[in-house]
Formats: structure tokens, sequence, C-alpha cells
């Protein structure tokens, strides 16, 4: 499965996108997330791995601040976009989040067209000033879906009548149509069949080109796939964090080498 | 292993017998089915018993009887009943030789006096006065007049009244069915739809056949107007708060538990809370549909509170987290995604919880919106909010509560055309359900 031969992805000396420095983020009375330090670069895919309960979504959620939504959940620490503490009482959640998109584990369209699908987020941002501009922004925002072709004839059709597959490009689509600079993923494979799983991954590869790609994967073929840096959660902690290629071939934690190997997890 | 063993153990018994066990199942199985169909059969007997007997009771009240006939006053006749002392006297008198007449034209020989034709159709003498005086270009020639007959007669048409429950009644004597029946063989007298009953007003105690049940349902769409206006846009608004922003605190959960409280509390407690507050203290007008309307409100509220959140919270998380996803705010994502959603359930229980308030009579007793009797109807009750009137049910329970079987009848007849309404409502609840209803 290792068949994509990691030293060919050229890792170069990029820009930092995120960073988050000693984050604590607890639910209630639980620790779940213990002490992470980080820094996610810019135009690269990171996958992060664990074991189930690990903490790697909670983490993911915290990045666009999805947690606040959550009345017992609580952050402690600092995460960083761009240098600026998303945190910051100055900072609007619903800013952050056009800058920040996400795609969930299952696919969620709206019950709506697919059309109205794309062109909601960039309608309630005001990025559209005609209807043919919003025309072209969901036309660009589908093709970047990879799903332009499939769908092209049936824009007034219901996004929820599209296969599973479909559901979650569309999806993928929509988070990228109100041009995020971070796209954030959690599992957004976990539903698909392994043709769509492939079509997916061949969409985030690309999406690398324009976005920061984070993405939460249970699989570990799927991390070494798409991904350039891996981080391994394990427990709240975060165990390890380096190359991909590194950490499937000469992790140095036990306990990474463990989770890899199928002992842990 | 021996023998035994083999024979004996697990795994061996073959598919097409059944075992005990099995066999205590499915035999629990089906005795549950039988319990669970005698159930669906019991409750449909009662529903059939309860309208097979609302219809039979209350249709009686649809029609009325009603004599028709021509009635001819000269201009001399006119001037010599205006002379004598008892003039309603003379123009009954007039009245029963001509109806004497037209009957012996047809062939039939009836015996009866003033007193038994005052029995039939009350004061006609009276009536036919009141007609001419207004109408004195009409004299001299032939003129229909169509007369309701008393409420007795009505139930001697259709059964409820026999000759010999007459025996020793004062309000119509046996020998006045005698009048009748010759009437009706002359064609003269016959059963109609009594349009007066949807339309008109309540009358007075003594005249059950004048009564309708109209005034009393323009009273409860006023009253509905009010419970719809105020309670929607609150009910509503109160649930969003409480589901999507409130904080889970122990505040909300003591507003979450007292709401909870508000719709077991009895209707009477809305009622003498209404007349406390918004009559005593208030000073609002007294049997007003504002009131009544502000009372029912008060009590549709926690049911609409209730089943509006239930709907929103039957909104998957999902959605929430796409429209939130994409940097939608809060509010955006509830009016834009959730609300839209939950309409169907919040329309649902908007309308139940409206169908329930139509039918509550015991707050109204106590804001007065009983045993008053319509004058001027129907310019004064159109009129508005602010002016007396009754309700459907509050209609329906005066009614009952007179002594006359007429008015009994008039009762079953009331509670037939609110159970129109509530059906209609509940079917329109249904259609919006179904239209507005999306499958994800």
């Amino acid at each position: 499965m290792y068949d994509t031969p990691n030293t060919e992805r050229a890792v170069d000396q990029k820009d930092i996108k995120f960073s988050a420095r000693g984050v604590q983020v607890y639910y209630g009375d639980t620790h779940a997330i213990k002490d992470v330090d980080v820094a996610l670069e810019d135009k690269t895919v990171t996958a992060f791995i664990g074991p189930s309960g690990c903490g790697k979504s909670t983490f993911l959620r915290c990045l666009n601040r999805m947690n606040d939504t959550i009345d017992i959940c609580r952050v402690e620490g600092d995460i960083l976009l761009d240098g600026e503490d998303i945190y910051d009482r100055k900072v609007d959640p619903v800013q952050l989040r056009a800058k920040v998109g996400m795609v969930f584990q299952k696919p969620n369209p709206f019950p709506k067209s697919i059309y109205d699908n794309i062109a909601y987020g960039p309608r309630i941002h005001g990025m559209a000033k005609s209807k043919a501009d919003l025309d072209e922004i969901v036309e660009r925002a589908l093709r970047r879906g990879a799903i332009w072709d499939e769908v092209k004839d049936r824009l007034q059709a219901s996004g929820t009548g599209l296969s599973g597959g479909q559901q979650q490009r569309l999806c993928i689509a929509r988070a990228v149509a109100t041009e995020p600079e971070v796209l954030l993923m959690d599992e957004p494979c976990s539903a698909l069949d392994p043709i769509a799983t492939a079509q997916v991954e061949e969409l985030i590869d690309e999406l690398r080109t324009e976005y920061s790609v984070v993405i939460v994967t249970h699989s570990m073929q799927q991390a070494a796939r798409v991904s350039q840096k891996t981080a391994f959660f394990h427990l709240g902690n975060l165990v390890e964090f380096g190359e991909t290629g590194k950490i499937f071939t000469n992790p140095e934690d036990p306990r990474t080498e463990s989770y890899i190997t199928g002992r842990i997890g | 292993m021996t023998d035994a063993t083999l024979s004996g153990g697990h795994g061996r018994s073959s598919l097409t017998t059944t075992d005990a066990n099995t066999k205590r199942r499915n035999a629990a199985e089906k005795r549950f089915r039988a319990y669970g169909l005698t159930a669906i059969v019991i409750g449909l007997f009662f529903l059939v018993v309860l309208f097979v007997s609302i219809i039979r009771s209350g249709l009686p009240a649809f029609t009325h009887t009603v004599v028709e006939m021509e009635f001819t006053l000269t201009q001399a006749q006119y001037d010599e009943a205006e002379d004598q002392l008892f003039k309603t006297k003379a123009y009954s008198n007039l009245f029963i030789a001509q109806l004497q007449a037209q009957l012996e034209e047809r062939g039939m020989e009836v015996e009866f006096d003033e007193a038994a034709i005052e029995r039939l159709l009350g004061k006609v003498g009276g009536n036919l006065r009141e007609y001419y005086s207004a109408n004195q270009n009409r004299l001299g020639e032939p003129v229909q007049f169509s007369l309701s007959a008393s409420s007795r007669v009505d139930g001697y048409f259709n059964g409820r009244v026999t000759r010999e429950a007459l025996q020793d009644s004062r309000f119509l004597m046996a020998s006045d069915l005698d009048l009748v029946d010759a009437l009706r063989n002359a064609g003269i007298i016959r059963s109609e739809f009594n349009w007066n009953f949807i339309t008109g007003a309540d009358s007075g105690v003594d005249n059950p056949g004048g009564a309708g049940i109209g005034a009393s349902v323009i009273g409860s769409f006023f009253m509905m107007l009010v419970v719809l206006v105020l309670s929607l846009p609150i009910g509503v608004a109160a649930s969003i708060y409480l589901e999507e922003f409130a904080p889970q605190n122990r505040f909300t959960d003591l507003i979450e538990v007292n709401i909870s409280n508000l719709a077991a509390v009895p209707s009477i407690v809305f009622g003498i809370l209404g007349l406390a507050v918004f009559i005593q203290f208030m000073h609002l007008p007294q049997s007003a549909p504002l009131v009544g309307g502000l009372v029912l409100t008060l009590m549709t509220l926690p049911t609409i509170i209730i089943s509006t959140r239930a709907s929103l919270k039957s909104v998957p998380p999902s959605i929430r987290d796409a429209a939130l996803g994409v940097g939608a705010s809060k509010m955006q994502a509830v009016f834009h995604h959730v609300l839209p959603l939950a309409m169907p359930g919040i329309l649902t229980g908007t309308i139940i919880g409206l169908a329930q308030a139509l039918g509550e009579t015991a707050p109204l007793l106590l804001i007065g919106m009983v045993g008053f009797v319509a004058r001027g109807y129907p310019d004064g009750f159109v009129a508005g909010f602010t002016e007396p009137n009754s309700a459907m049910p509050a209609q329906i329970y005066t009614w009952a509560a007179r002594a006359d079987a007429s008015f009994y009848e008039k009762a079953w007849g009331g509670i037939i055309i609110l159970l129109v309404f509530l059906l209609t409502m509940n079917i329109i609840a249904i259609i919006l359900r179904r239209r507005f209803e999306r499958r994800w």
C-alpha cells in the first residue's frame, strides 16, 4: 500500500500556517488534549492519526473553534493562524470559519439544491456581486470538488439525492467555495466506498496546491497516501509529529511504532 | 462419546421441528398481537359509538319546521282590525280563518282554536300586524308567509316528541298534533334546513328554535386570531432561544421544568388568572374575545414551546455543523437551515395547540363568556375583539345547561360544528406537514 514513494514528495521549507503552543482542552472534568505543541505548514497535507478517542478530532475542531458550540468544552493555550491568536477575545469565530473551512465525517449537504449548497457560503459572505458572479463561483467550486461533470446538468436537483461519495465531494466543494486558506477534514472518507475514497484522496492531493489541508483519518494507509506530515495522537498527547515517510518507516517513539504495526489502538 | 450424549446434545436438532423455547416465544408474540388488535378494535368501537350518537342527537338541530302559506289581507280587513281593542287577536282570527279555508279546500276537516295556533306558531297575530304596518303596499294581494313552528313541532317531526309524551304538556297538546298532521298532508308545514342555526346568534331561554351558533363561531374565530398572533411568535422565539442560544445552567433548567409544568396546569386556573389580571386589574371588557384569546394564549404557549423545541431538537446536528463550517453565524445557521427543517413540526404543534384552545371551555366560564344572549346581532359582534361575545364550546355548555330538550339538541348540533372545525384544522396540519416535510 505504500506504493507512492514518499521520497518523491519534495518537502521544502514552507511558511507556518497554524501553530499551537501548550494547548489544553477540557470537556468538563475530562482532560481531552494535553499540552499539544505543533506547527502546521502552508500548502501541505497534514494527517492526524491515532486510536479512537485519542483527541485528534477534538484538536482539529479547535482549529476553527467548532468546539465553541459545546458548552462544557474549555480550551487553553495559544493557537495562532498566520501569527494571530484565534482564541483572542477580538476574534469572531464566524470570520475565522470563513478562513478555515471544514469537511465532516458524515456527508452533510443541506437539504437544498446542489447549486444552493455551494452558493450558500459565498452568499452569506457577500462574495458575489451578481448572479453571473455566483454562477461562476459555483462552477469553480464544483470543478475543484471534482464533481462538476457529474452534476452540471442537474444543479437544481437536491444535494441529498446524490450518492455518498458525490455528497462528500459536494461538501468539499461547498467548503472551498468560500475561498478558505485552510481546509480541515474530519475522517472525510470513513463513510465512503474504496472508489469514492480514491476520488476524494485524489482531490485532496490537488487541493494541496492552494490550501493547507489537515485531515483526521483512521486509515494509516490513507495518511501515508495523501499526507506530507503526520501527527500521531495517543490518549490526548501529541506523541510524534514529522515527515509522513519518517513516521511510517522509522518512528522515534515506541508508541508510534506499536500503533503503526497494529499493536495498540 | 456415548450415543446418549450425541442424540441429546445441542446443535443436532432438526430445523423442521420447532423446539419448546421457540414455540413459547411464538405464542407470546401471537398473544401480544391479539392484545394489540383487541385494543384497536375497542378504540374504534368507542369512536364509532361516539360519532353515531353525536350525529344522531345533533342532526335534528340542523332542521326546523316551517309553515308556508299564502295569506291575503284586504284594506278593509286591515282598517277593521286596527280599530279593535285587541288588534293582534283580530289578525290571528283572520289567519285562522284563511288557514281553515285552505285546509278545507284540500278536503281536510280539523278543529282548532287560537290557543292551538299560538302553541304551534307562537304569536302569529303580532307578527302579521308588524308585517302589514311596515308593508302597507302589500295589502290586498296574496303574500307568501313562512312561519317557524315551535321547537316541539320540530321534535314531533324528528321523533323526539310523541303523542304519549304530550299527555300532560301545556306547551303542545296531543290534539294539536292532529292539526300538524293535517297541515303536513296539505303540504303547508314541512321540515327544511335551518340556516339560522349556523349563522344566527343565541336566542332567549324561551325560544330554542331561534338559537344559532353563528355568533359564537365569530367569537371563537376572533379568539383564535388573538391566540395565533400572540402565541406563535412568542412561542417560537422562546423555543429557539432556549434550544439554540441559551446556556445550559440551573436557571434555564428551571425555566424548562416550569414550562412543562405549565402545560399540565388545569385550564380553569388560567381562567381565574385571566379574570384577576385581565379583567379586574387591567380592566379589559368582560366577555370579550380579546380576553378569551389572551387567556387561551397563556394556555397554548407551553404546548407550542414544547412541540417547537422537540422539532428543533429533531433537526440533525450535522446541519448546524455544516452551516457553521462554511462560516454562517449561529443565527444564520438557525434561521436559514434549522428553522425551515423544523417548520412542519412547529406548524403541526401550533395547529394542535390552537385546536385545543378552540375546544377549551373552563377558562371561558370564568371570564364571563357564557350565559350571554346576543342583542343587535350581527352588527354589534363583527365590530371586534372587545365586544361581548360567546365562543363555541361556551355556547354549547350554555345550551346543555338549559332545561328545554330542544336546547339539548342544539348542544349536540353545536358539537358537530365544533368537530367539523377541529377536523378541518387537523387536516390542515397534516397537509402542511406533508408539504413542508423534507427528507435527507
